[in-house]
């Protein structure tokens, strides 16, 4: 098991009614930590409109996660 | 540099911190917010940001800008919060000695903030609706 934290912003940060939480779990990569929010919160972003950031760098969908790391789901930007 | 401003920009005071007298060139870009998008009538909108991510991705930009163009300062600001028709979003300023320098040097920072910044636009529109834009169309396909 992992202890990591996830921090949600915009749609997503709607979607699961808050903006940060911590979980433990058995995610081997970033792509399955995904996976696991999506179905427990029943999400409606498809992964692959998303990107992922991994302690405040964006990273791969299949990099493998420590324990103590941050987690952002990042929806479509629209900045500017 | 690259800011984030919970608070109205002041274009003024941004302008003229990149005043420098071996430039013969300022270009800036400001972002304003407007009252429709895509056939629908806004009234406000908000801007969030993951900061973090937001501001190491901003400074790999700016160096990208400095080392393609021959620029001496830049200076872009991004805000946050909630903001009214009319204000600035975003304002990105550019010295140089050569006026074709800024001009591209700022076209590159806007388009680069806009597709690799981690911020986000909620809108809320005259009927009452509201929506992240760009992001209401990415459901999963059942």
């Amino acid at each position: 098991m992992k202890k990591i934290t996830l921090k949600y912003f915009a749609k997503l940060k709607d979607d699961i009614g808050k903006s940060s939480e911590t979980l433990e779990i058995e995610a081997k990569t970033l792509s399955d930590v995904y996976d696991f929010i999506s179905n427990k919160y029943s999400l409606s972003l498809s992964k692959e409109f998303l990107k992922v950031a991994l302690n405040d760098e964006f990273s791969d969908w299949d990099t493998e996660i420590e324990d103590s790391d941050t987690i952002v789901f990042i929806p479509p930007v629209a900045g500017g | 540099m690259f800011y984030f401003s919970y608070e109205k920009i002041n274009p003024i005071e941004l302008r003229n911190k990149l005043i420098n007298k071996s430039a013969g060139a300022f270009v800036c870009f400001e972002g304003w917010v407007r009252d429709n998008n895509e056939g629908k009538e806004v009234i406000a909108l908000d801007y969030e940001a993951y900061e973090e991510l937001a501001l190491n991705e901003a400074k790999k930009i700016i160096n990208e800008a400095k080392e393609r163009f021959k620029v001496f300062d830049i200076i872009s600001v991004h805000r946050i919060g909630s903001l009214k028709l009319e204000d600035i979003a975003v304002w990105v300023g550019v010295n140089s000695r050569h006026r074709k320098d800024s001009f591209l040097a700022c076209e590159y920072i806007i388009n680069q903030i806009k597709v690799r910044l981690p911020i986000w636009k909620k809108e809320y529109y005259i009927n009452g609706d509201s929506g992240w834009v760009n992001c209401e169309n990415c459901h999963k396909i059942h």
